[in-house]
């Protein structure tokens, strides 16, 4: 149980900077995700709160304790690797038991705590087996047991399901989040797989090429996205975008030349702005042809879900997907109307890729890059 | 284009698997003559020559005349010699000490370049040269430094004479033979170590540094472990090359030729010298056979015992 206090963290490897000031904070025993694209920052950051990369600048504590200058060891974490990092001359038993070993615990009481390690993570048969003996989903266990036989303040975990086949995947992330709920240690879990981060998520954040986006839980983010990028980045398929401009009157944007009403509180303040429109595909309408208020459109292709579909729709060269549920048929190449509720649209400065109607103190910084882009 | 290409495509070549086929035999002699001739001369030559010598003995007057066979009294008359004795053993000790000293440097230098610690690249990029270096080189190199009476050591002995001096004492002798080897393989243990040290992930460093290992421990709970087989390669390779390698006789004719009092006279040493100094052709040519069959034994040795407990995987 430990809280983690991370302040205005950077990182950079000779000119190029990584990390531009990282603020965040991690409340005790909370399970936090942190989310975004390859190369983005997540796994330094958590290596940071490891010890296993250096702070740039900026501080690091845990429990209040600054951790800047302490080594791994000393700092009460314990960390799953992506590849697990089994050591492939030990057994499971003296893999699960090295940290113990070291620590100079004794050969009872360690032996008692590598058995009581392995009934929690599933491993009593297979304790005299090498890791190159066992299979992606005992290997992965073998490193959670690993990590958790300390009793460490703080578990970090780096990608540690990408490696595994879809369905164990799934399982893992079930037993890793019962796993929280039993130990209730402060943990910490980089991916860039959003359904893992959604399901397992106390506290969701979302990075983008150094900087943190958005920190919520998962529905805040995925209801409210305070960026475009986070938008586009969580949901699958992502959020659609058009970019238009706010009508002087405040209540329509226009949408390959048709009026697309919008909440008309939200287009007052920015009256005549330009904006990206942003809507899920689930909240768009497929309609037949030439129905009022729709976009036309035509089908580009479905994709079939079995417990639904998405149809990828086209619009003046632009590409849009509504999820639907099973009833409705759409073929390939057809005419349709596409209705986007204006309860449902959201806005985003075309300029910073900020949400126009977040509640939260503007940002310090202004996205140029989502812009860009 | 397109005319060329078709009468292309109707044969498709089996690239991978093509193979020169040479219609005349002596083309293919003929290229490979030249390091025909260099084996035949250098190799088959010689060690039939060392066969028929150690098995009988030379004309009295020399010359070409006819050999008297003797069976094997040569060998007989070698291990009567307790000089000869001494000589192996001196070998041994000086192949243990050179080879543990080599290889416990390079391991202690491998391991601080892993860990990057500063300057690590130019150490690593300079670091070889001295293996380039030819051992007669090195030896001279090494007598003109370790002179007791005006080397750059000689320092030592205007605190107390004799402190060090190698033309006296064998022990001294010993390990200076012993330094100077040991300081010319270093530099090829440590390229092969440090390669090692890289192929181990790093995960499995940070793994370790997680569950509180510092860095000697590691050393010994994860790099010694997963090192093994190329410690083990490095183990057979310097414990023969220091055995009867060439880079040995090089050295201790250049520092020590084999004294003072012989106590640096390691077999291959002692081979030379009574074939071409001493001019015992058959008696040396029985040595030689000998030393064949203990490196033989040696390295049957490390690979039944030692390899045993290497892991590979």
């Amino acid at each position: 149980m430990a809280e983690i206090s991370i302040k205005d963290i950077r990182k950079s490897y000779g000119r190029t900077q990584i990390l531009h000031g990282v603020d965040l904070n991690f409340k005790s025993g909370e399970f936090v995700v942190i989310l975004g694209p390859s190369g983005c920052g997540k796994s330094t950051l958590l290596r940071m709160i490891a010890g296993l990369e250096e702070i740039s600048s900026g501080e690091i504590s845990i429990d209040g304790t600054v951790v800047n200058d302490l080594e791994p060891r000393d700092r009460g974490c314990s960390m799953v690797f992506q590849n697990y990092a089994l050591y492939p001359h030990m057994s499971v038993a003296a893999n699960i038991g090295y940290a113990l070993k070291v620590a100079g615990v004794p050969r009872a009481e360690r032996d008692r705590r590598i058995a009581e390690t392995a009934r929690i993570v599933g491993l009593e048969e297979l304790l005299d087996r090498k890791p190159a003996q066992l299979s992606g989903g005992q290997r992965q266990r073998v490193a959670m047991g690993r990590a958790i036989i300390r009793e460490p303040k703080v578990f970090l975990f780096d990608e540690p399901l990408s490696n595994l086949d879809a369905k164990l995947r799934v399982q893992m992330r079930v037993e890793i989040r019962r796993l929280h709920k039993r130990l209730s240690a402060t943990s910490v879990f980089v991916t860039h797989d959003q359904v893992e981060a959604m399901t397992l998520a106390d506290k969701l954040i979302v990075m983008n090429k150094g900087h943190v986006e958005q920190v919520g839980t998962p529905l805040e983010i995925y209801h409210r996205p305070r960026t475009r990028f986070v938008g586009s980045f969580i949901g699958s398929p992502a959020m659609n975008f058009f970019d238009s401009t706010v009508a002087p009157e405040g209540n329509f944007v226009l949408f390959d030349g048709i009026r697309v009403a919008i909440d008309p509180a939200l287009g007052r303040d920015n009256a005549g702005k330009p904006v990206a429109a942003g809507i899920r595909p689930e909240h768009c309408r497929l309609v037949s042809a030439g129905t009022a208020n729709s976009v036309p459109a035509i089908v580009d292709f479905v994709e079939e879900l079995g417990s639904g579909r998405i149809v990828h729709v086209e619009i003046d060269g632009q590409n849009f997907a509504v999820a639907m549920d099973e009833g409705q048929l759409f073929e390939a190449g057809s005419s349709v109307g596409l209705q986007l509720p204006a309860e449902h649209i959201q806005l985003f400065s075309l300029e910073t890729g900020l949400r126009l109607d977040d509640d939260v103190p503007a940002l310090k910084r202004t996205i140029k890059t989502t812009v860009a882009a | 284009m397109a005319f060329l290409a078709s009468d292309e495509e109707a044969e498709p070549v089996d690239l991978m698997n093509k193979r020169a086929v040479f219609k005349s035999w002596w083309l293919p002699i003929a290229f490979a003559m030249p390091q025909l001739l260099l084996i035949f001369f250098f190799f088959y030559w010689p060690a039939t020559s060392v066969l028929t010598w150690a098995f009988s003995l030379e004309p009295a007057f020399g010359g070409v005349g006819e050999r008297l066979f003797v069976g094997w009294d040569n060998f007989r008359e070698v291990f009567a010699d307790t000089e000869y004795w001494r000589s192996v053993s001196l070998s041994l000790l000086f192949a243990f000490g050179a080879t543990a000293l080599s290889m416990f440097i390079a391991f202690v230098l491998a391991i601080c370049v892993d860990r990057q610690l500063k300057g690590s690249g130019l150490f690593r990029f300079f670091y070889i040269w001295p293996y380039a270096i030819a051992a007669p080189a090195v030896g001279l190199a090494f007598r003109f430094i370790f002179a007791p009476e005006s080397g750059l050591i000689a320092v030592v002995n205007t605190w107390s004479p004799d402190l060090w001096n190698p033309a006296k004492f064998g022990s001294h002798a010993m390990i200076l033979v012993v330094v100077c080897f040991a300081w010319k393989w270093i530099g090829y243990n440590f390229i092969f170590m440090t390669a090692g040290l890289q192929s181990i992930p790093r995960s499995l460093i940070e793994a370790s540094a997680m569950d509180g290992s510092g860095p000697v421990r590691r050393a010994f709970d994860l790099q010694i472990p997963l090192l093994a087989p190329t410690l083990f390669f490095l183990l057979v390779l310097n414990l023969t090359e220091s055995f009867v390698g060439p880079d040995t006789y090089g050295i201790v004719d250049l520092t020590t030729e084999g004294g003072p009092n012989k106590s640096t006279d390691v077999m291959v040493y002692r081979i030379v010298s009574e074939a071409f100094r001493g001019l015992n052709y058959s008696g040396a040519a029985a040595q030689s056979l000998v030393l064949i069959a203990l490196i033989m034994l040696f390295t049957f040795i490390q690979f039944r015992y030692v390899e045993r407990r290497v892991h590979y995987k």
